[in-house]
């Protein structure tokens, strides 16, 4: 959105369409370019859990099914470095460098504001320690671990364990690389590097920049064996998550970050809790709750489900402190409500349901469109007219006008297009 | 058409998807040596513009009269090569497609042989099975132009003037003698705290002044026969029964309040439910030094499961009008969980706690007991039992679903839930739509539901009505049901039972009573088709000689 004049009835919009640098009228989605791609990039929609590559499709059922360039990252638009394998193995020649963005202007009766939320970043909170502590996810980074698209297809490595493979991975190329290094010093010299760690360690070894190198070299390798024994070890141990905690209202229903309640977050939390039990029968979630808030038809029924069939503990309490201990599991504290007393327990693995909050474009958008936001930085709405902004043939449905579950999102859209179809459908008759 | 079947074989490569794992070269030898086939053709992409071409271009130089495509799923690309055999002027229906891709070439990517073999496999069932193919006509059906509401609450007002406004005709019926629904016997609304009552006036004031809608109060529906497009409706007023037919339905016939007869000493004196609270407000003979409500009273309990959404937001509307209006009264919500979720909810309970409403939790084991003047209650913090002093004690009673919702849900052979509420063609994606075609629903009907909720679900039903009707014409593919034997037809009625969509009915013919199909509702499920012990009923491009064709094709070895 770039500009927007009028009234109801007859809006004039610019709207910016970005280069994606590939011709969609020719790609096939056949995804032969990805795989070429050279270039990784943190992958953005498995939550940073995952990499993907410079050309890329946002997800896998993403619609239109048709690959873009991350211009940013991508070797041949971003940093000027001769590439091109994309447009080389693109068999429908639909890799297009030079694409540029269009202004497309629309003529338009009415508009319907869809824009959605952002999910509350709870590294704000201090004492939940999202940013310090491995095995606290959000409820997002969690649901693509449990996913079978995800990066771990669906099985419920913790992301410590993740993160310590990909350390050991590295470990062992240095390791390789090393004692490359030293065995050809051994050969060369037709000694054993002991002996020349030994006299480096008692300052005998010869003034010979060649013989110092060695020593030090020997030295870093011996020292990444023992790193490396003690990753092993620790791989050894590792186990996947099957003792879960999920804390609700992160971000939510807290005066320091958003008075309001997101309404679906308990149902997601249920809903993890029983998917990661299918997953693995030996699951145990914890789900720690002010009010579990299971409002639609059949929650509450999915609710007990969850807690006769999928070992599924409702605690009542709002979670004051997450530490971590030395085998770097979570440890929750709370304050027992049915015993008085303050607790703590350690689990695998902790999920936070952070809340819904608007999305960081909404206050321009609705500077844009000389639309009001209610205190919360929502779209306001009308409480007996749901679906109108504060301007005439201006509607928003969906989370953009608060939190509120996929059920209620589809019927608010419906309802949105009813309104918009009320003032086009003189003109459309006319037209016939 | 010439008696020689001719049938035309595209074997995808889909760039390297399905190429790259199967041995595509390998199969188009293989299909020329499948009976029937006078052409193969192997495109690196036939859906692309020049693989259309190929085919159009096969169809005409090689008089194909058949054309098999081996490639992706149908569910994205079998219309697309439905039309080209179109264009090149062969029907539609003489087209089968085969999913290399998903059931081959994605599932066996370790597997180039088997996978390929696979291939074969599914290639000669296809082949196999367009050898029978028949050419089939699309129905086309036409609208009626108009639309029957049931329901004149909140819900039914809205959805019915929305139509009106689109330009369509609508009958609304409604069974009392008066619009409004609920809303009549609420004070105000929270939060917005509009006034109830006025509101619904003004609503039905609109609703009867419009020239488009034929308002029908006092009146029953007692028959509804037929389908998308042409439903015909039979109504009943004081005795006199009226008929008229309409496109599509939609259902708003709102709920009913649970009286909690037998529930914590209900007996409408000192002990009343919260709608009898809200008719004091009205008439001004609210009175009380403390108030005690009881939440989930009737509800989320072993006999009624479900949590009725919406009693915490009416508990918390009343808690703040007592204390806005009589600040002296004491006022104690007894709870199990506080159901205030979004913004506008959580803001009406953070207001309730400011004005000094006292909020108690109880375990559903050790409910509340009322006797005389107090209420006793475990308090979960405290560990102890709690007196509660209470001259008014208000029960938050659930929405239980309308009494004649089984009377409707046979009529227009859609399905209720658990509890008997409506239940919805898909709980995520068609929450507004049944699953029978051209009827919608919304309101309270389909689950508790607050009046902004309501209002939004009656515009989106409305949406969703509107959309068969501005087409005017169903077109509908010719994928149904047909009825093939007559002679064998017993007129049983096995199939009009089973059949989920209210597709087939029973009618007196010369030959006596046979099934009939009516193909604009049929979805072609095959339902019917497998449950006739006389092999009377068939699906189109699914015939039981098409399918042992198939299955024979799959056990023969591919050599």
């Amino acid at each position: 959105m770039e500009q927007v004049s009028g009234e109801v009835g007859a809006f004039q919009v610019a709207v910016r369409k970005k280069a994606r640098y590939v011709n969609e009228n020719l790609c096939t989605g056949c995804g032969a370019c990805a795989e070429k791609c050279p270039t990784m990039v943190v992958d953005v929609f498995n939550a940073g859990l995952g990499n993907r590559k410079a050309i890329y499709k946002y997800f896998p059922q993403g619609i239109p099914s048709v690959f873009t360039i991350d211009a940013a990252a991508c070797r041949q638009l971003g940093q000027g470095k001769k590439c091109g394998v994309c447009a080389k193995v693109c068999q429908a020649k639909a890799v297009d460098y030079d694409q540029k963005d269009t202004l497309i202007q629309l003529e338009v009766g009415a508009v319907v504001i869809a824009t959605g939320y952002e999910v509350f970043d709870p590294s704000v909170i201090p004492e939940y320690g999202y940013d310090r502590i491995p095995n606290v996810v959000t409820a997002l980074e969690f649901e693509r671990l449990l996913s079978a698209s995800g990066p771990t297809a669906g099985h419920l490595d913790r992301p410590s364990e993740l993160a310590l493979v990909k350390e050991m991975e590295e470990a062992e190329k240095e390791h390789k690389k090393l004692q490359r290094q030293v065995s050809q010093l051994e050969e060369k010299h037709g000694k054993p590097s002991s002996e020349i760690v030994a006299a480096f360690q008692s300052g005998t070894l010869p003034d010979d920049a060649d013989l110092r190198n060695w020593a030090l070299l020997a030295q870093d390798l011996a020292s990444l064996e023992a790193r490396l024994d003690s990753m092993n070890r620790r791989k050894a141990t590792a186990s996947v998550a099957r003792k879960l905690a999920f804390i609700q209202c992160v971000g939510s229903r807290d005066f320091r970050f958003n008075p309001f309640c997101s309404s679906y977050c308990c149902m997601h939390s249920v809903k993890e809790a029983m998917i990661a039990h299918e997953h693995d029968n030996g699951v145990h979630s914890s789900i720690f709750c002010m009010d579990l808030r299971a409002v639609g038809r059949g929650f509450e029924e999915y609710k007990l489900r969850g807690g006769k069939q999928a070992n599924i503990r409702y605690i009542r309490g709002r979670v004051a402190e997450i530490t971590q201990d030395e085998a770097l599991n979570p440890v929750v504290w709370y304050e027992s409500t049915q015993n008085r007393q303050v607790v703590h327990e350690t689990f695998d693995l902790v999920i936070l349901a952070t809340a819904c909050v608007p999305s960081p474009g909404a206050a321009e958008l609705a500077r844009q469109f000389q639309v009001e936001l209610d205190r919360n930085g929502f779209f306001k709405t009308d409480p007996l007219a749901p679906l109108n902004t504060s301007r005439p043939g201006v509607f928003v449905c969906g989370c953009a006008q608060g939190p509120m579950d996929i059920p209620e999102s589809v019927a608010q859209a419906s309802s949105a297009a009813a309104r918009a179809a009320e003032i086009v459908a003189p003109a459309r008759q006319a037209v016939g | 058409m010439s008696d020689q079947i001719r049938i035309g074989v595209f074997v995808c490569d889909c760039g390297s998807n399905i190429a790259g794992y199967v041995d595509v070269k390998a199969l188009a030898e293989y299909a020329k040596t499948l009976p029937n086939v006078v052409y193969v053709k192997e495109n690196l992409y036939t859906c692309s513009e020049s693989g259309i071409n190929e085919i159009k271009a096969a169809i005409r130089e090689q008089s194909l009269n058949r054309v098999v495509v081996a490639s992706c799923t149908p569910r994205t690309h079998e219309p697309l090569f439905r039309g080209t055999c179109e264009e090149a002027g062969l029907n539609p229906y003489l087209f089968e497609m085969v999913n290399i891709r998903d059931q081959c070439s994605w599932v066996h990517m370790q597997e180039r042989e088997s996978g390929t073999n696979k291939a074969k496999d599914l290639i000669r069932m296809g082949v196999a099975k367009a050898a029978l193919l028949e050419p089939q006509e699309s129905i086309k059906s036409e609208m009626d132009p108009n639309a029957l509401v049931m329901g004149g609450g909140i819900s039914g007002m809205t959805a019915a003037l929305a139509l009106a406004n689109r330009g369509y005709q609508v009958y609304l019926v409604e069974k009392q003698a008066q619009l409004g629904g609920l809303l009549l016997q609420l004070d105000t609304l929270g939060p917005s705290g509009v006034d109830a009552a006025a509101f619904a006036a003004s609503q039905a004031e609109l609703v009867r002044n419009h020239p488009r809608i034929r308002l029908m109060t006092s009146t029953q529906v007692k028959d509804i026969s037929g389908y998308i497009g042409h439903f015909k409706v039979t109504t009943a007023s004081d005795g006199k029964e009226e008929q008229f037919g309409v496109g599509v339905v939609i259902v708003a016939t709102g709920a009913q309040i649970l009286k909690p007869h037998g529930l914590f000493g209900y007996d409408g004196e000192r002990v009343i439910t919260q709608l009898e609270l809200e008719a004091r407000f009205k008439r001004g003979t609210f009175s009380a030094g403390n108030v005690v409500m009881i939440q989930c009273a009737g509800a989320r309990i072993e006999e009624r499961k479900y949590c009725s959404r919406i009693c915490c937001m009416v508990a918390l509307k009343n808690a703040i009008q007592i204390k806005e209006t009589h600040p002296g009264t004491g006022v104690r919500v007894l709870y199990r969980d506080i159901q205030a979720y979004g913004t506008e909810n959580e803001e009406m309970y953070r207001r309730a706690r400011e004005l000094g409403v006292i909020f108690i939790n109880y375990d559903v084991n050790v409910p509340p007991k009322v006797h005389g003047e107090k209420v006793t209650v475990t308090h979960q913090l405290l560990g102890r039992e709690l007196d509660l002093p209470a001259d008014l004690v208000v029960l938050s009673t659930p929405l239980i679903a309308g009494e004649d919702n089984e009377a409707i849900s046979k009529l227009l052979r859609v399905s209720l839930d658990e509890n008997k509420f409506f239940l919805e063609g898909h709980v995520k994606l068609k929450p507004l739509d049944f699953a029978t075609d051209g009827v919608y629903l919304c309101g309270n009907a389909h689950y508790p539901a607050t009046v902004r909720e309501a209002i939004s679900q009656a515009l989106g039903a409305a949406s969703r009505a509107s959309i068969p009707l501005a087409k005017g014409v169903m077109t509908v593919e010719p994928i149904v049901s047909t009825l093939v034997d007559e002679d064998a037809c017993r007129g049983c009625g096995l199939c009009v039972a089973l059949c989920p969509y209210g597709a087939l009915e029973i009618v007196r013919t010369e030959k006596g009573r046979k099934v009939r199909v009516i193909p604009v509702a049929c979805k072609g499920c095959g339902v019917c088709a497998a449950t006739c012990y006389q092999h009377a009923l068939s699906i189109n491009s699914y015939t039981d000689r098409q399918i042992a064709e198939q299955i024979s094709a799959c056990l023969e070895s591919s050599g």
